[in-house]
């Protein structure tokens, strides 16, 4: 927590700062930590047949992600988990450059317009929200389909003859991602973009940088806080997600998401379920803990 | 597997009708049934015929009921349960005998319906209405001859990417074994290869593994070959005339809806009347008429609307087995969450 040193603080300043915070740590506590918690808790017991969990206290769910157990009890490794696991970070981590691909350059236009054009800009990006994701997801569907409006408007100009089939294919799954993390890459690099001084750029105009120089020595670490916001936005959800692999990528291939779900529902293995959550929550946070440190070395160094 | 589609289509209100009529038994009767399940017109009968005040309460899934049952609440004196369910239920004790030799109406049930295995002699059970589960082809693009599961397994190579199934490990599964042969819930894991295999092998022809927006791919022709129920398939040819509901010599799925009373049901005299009414040939085709799937009374399809009387889908021949698929085992479970996680790796 960023408090100010404690010793500094009088007794009372103390209790109204931690007054302050107490909401924030209770929200935090409540929604985060519990179901975490149960979460780590379930992945170490018996799956019961109909759902639920059971003691005895096991490791099963753990050793199960990485071998597969013959009948004779001996342990073959096998990389199923870990190659669906392998196809979420990708996906992930491609919607992620997309995002920045396209947030960018938006954002940079959206900050550099004038008062009310900024105003309408981020209520454009902000609609989306307005209607369900799932609602969202499937239209999607009525665009991409074979006979989906894409599909009928190429043929009408007579670019295509036949139907170019778009849907339940990762490019469609990559599609229905991009679309739906863009506004969380948006918003923040737009947020960090509004602040800046445009004097700056004037500046370095003057002092004969290059378009392209300006662009990587000038904007793009004025930017930086916002794309680092917007990664973290865009990355995690996206890493869990299942509605676009099961409606744009017809269920043919599991993502983390989707495998996680299935255990909770048609398996009926709540362990495996919890235990594949906390894996995902592991790989995360170490993510985030490299990220930092390395950013901090750079600090250093630099 | 119904659940789904209720889940999609169903509203979740909670239906309460009101009373009427003049009051012969009395009393009261509490039934908890799947929602949109339960037609107004069987209750307003029921309840002029008897005097019983009728309400009805709904669940939108299997968990929900037998979450709710386990729960200890006892407000309730009939529920339905789906097949597949029922000995979860009756070995939980959640619901009681229904002492059907005191019940004279139990003679119209029609005859494969009083062997099932999750109830044999409806000791526990009477069915509500059933299903089957097959597949339905595009006449115009498949002309190959459709007698076998063996089109949907090992489609020709002119099908390719135009297969559809469903989303449901369960269903994929089952169909996949009646196919191979073998009995449901398979345990051996040198039979659970075989079905294994048969889905890898047909994987590169499959478009989707998807359970909603069947009836819409069916009828635009993006699916040419199509796991399907038969209430579906049946609305779906409303849309495309070249579709048809193949019943597979290997037979079909098979689900049943079951009327049973929980145990310590407050109004077991009224319970028993509502069974006795609705095995009636007139009112069990009530049931039909609102839910589209078939009733298992003996005479019920005289009184079927015309659209149900005309599909074909529901037409099952007399040489077509029905399969009705039972609860599979924990480890049955666990074989088919590999195979299906594999498959889709």
């Amino acid at each position: 927590m960023m408090l100010a040193p404690a010793q500094n603080l009088s007794q009372r300043q103390r209790r109204r700062a931690l007054a302050l915070v107490a909401p924030a740590l209770l929200m935090i506590g409540v929604f985060m930590l519990v179901p975490m918690g149960i979460a780590m808790v379930y992945s170490f017991l018996t799956p019961d047949s109909f759902g639920g969990v059971a003691p005895p206290v096991t490791v099963e769910s753990y050793i199960r992600f990485f071998f597969d157990r013959d009948l004779d009890d001996t342990l073959r490794f096998d990389p199923t988990y870990l190659q669906i696991f392998w196809r979420s970070i990708f996906q992930a981590v491609l919607t992620t450059l997309a995002c920045i691909v396209i947030a960018v350059p938006f954002a940079w236009y959206m900050a550099t317009r004038g008062e009310t054009t900024r105003k309408i800009l981020v209520l454009l990006v902000s609609i989306p929200f307005w209607t369900n994701m799932l609602v969202r997801t499937y239209c999607w569907v009525l665009l991409l389909r074979d006979e989906g409006l894409i599909n009928m408007g190429l043929q009408a100009v007579g670019i295509t003859q036949q139907p170019i089939t778009f849907l339940y294919s990762d490019a469609a799954i990559l599609i229905g991602l991009i679309y739906a993390s863009l506004p969380f890459m948006i918003l923040p690099v737009y947020g960090t973009l509004e602040k800046v001084d445009f004097r700056v750029v004037e500046a370095a105009f003057d002092l004969y940088a290059s378009r392209i120089s300006i662009l990587r020595k000038v904007i793009f670490p004025l930017a930086m806080p916002g794309i680092a916001a917007g990664t973290l936005l865009v990355f995690i959800p996206t890493l869990g997600a299942f509605l676009q692999p099961d409606i744009l990528g017809g269920g043919k291939k599991l993502m983390i998401g989707s495998l996680i779900q299935q255990q909770f529902t048609s398996s009926r293995d709540w362990a495996f379920g919890s235990a594949l959550a906390v894996i995902l929550m592991a790989a995360v946070l170490a993510s985030l803990i490299w990220a930092a440190l390395k950013r901090e070395r750079m600090e250093q160094l630099g | 597997m119904k659940c789904v589609r209720r889940f999609l289509f169903g509203c979740l209100t909670t239906l309460a009708f009101g009373s009427g009529g003049p009051a012969f038994a009395g009393g009261e009767l509490f039934i908890y049934n799947w929602s949109d399940y339960t037609p107004t017109d069987l209750i307003q009968k029921f309840e002029k015929e008897t005097g019983v005040k009728v309400t009805v309460d709904t669940y939108d899934s299997m968990e929900t009921l037998l979450a709710k049952l386990k729960s200890g609440a006892k407000g309730y004196d009939i529920t339905i349960v789906t097949s597949d369910f029922v000995p979860i239920f009756r070995d939980q004790g959640l619901i009681q005998k229904l002492n059907i030799s005191q019940i004279p109406e139990a003679v119209n049930i029609e005859e494969r319906f009083t062997k099932l295995p999750f109830d044999p002699g409806n000791e526990y059970t009477i069915p509500y209405d059933w299903g089957s589960t097959a597949f339905m082809i595009n006449t115009k693009n498949v002309t190959e001859t459709a007698d076998s599961l063996k089109l949907l397994f090992d489609p020709p190579q002119s099908a390719k990417g135009k297969v559809g199934m469903f989303s449901s490990p369960g269903d994929v599964v089952a169909l996949a074994e009646l196919y191979l042969g073998l009995p449901f819930c398979q345990t051996d894991t040198a039979n659970m290869k075989r079905v294994s295999e048969l889905l890898e092998k047909q994987a590169p022809f499959v478009k989707t593994y998807a359970s909603d927006g069947i009836i819409d791919r069916l009828a635009s022709g993006e699916t040419w070959i199509q796991q399907v129920w038969d209430g579906d398939a049946a609305r779906a040819r409303l849309n495309n005339k070249d579709l048809k509901f193949i019943f597979p010599k290997e037979g079909a799925l098979g689900w049943t809806d079951n009327v049973a009373i929980p145990s310590g049901a407050a109004h077991l005299d009224n319970a028993r009347l509502f069974i006795a009414f609705l095995l009636r040939p007139e009112n069990s085709a009530l049931v039909s008429n609102f839910t589209h799937y078939k009733s298992a009374i003996k005479g019920a399809d005289k009184f079927y609307s015309d659209e149900l009387k005309n599909a074909p889908e529901l037409a099952l021949p007399e040489n077509t087995e029905i399969k009705f698929t039972p609860t599979c085992s924990g480890d049955a479970i666990k074989l088919t969450d590999r195979v299906w996680t594999r498959l889709r790796k």
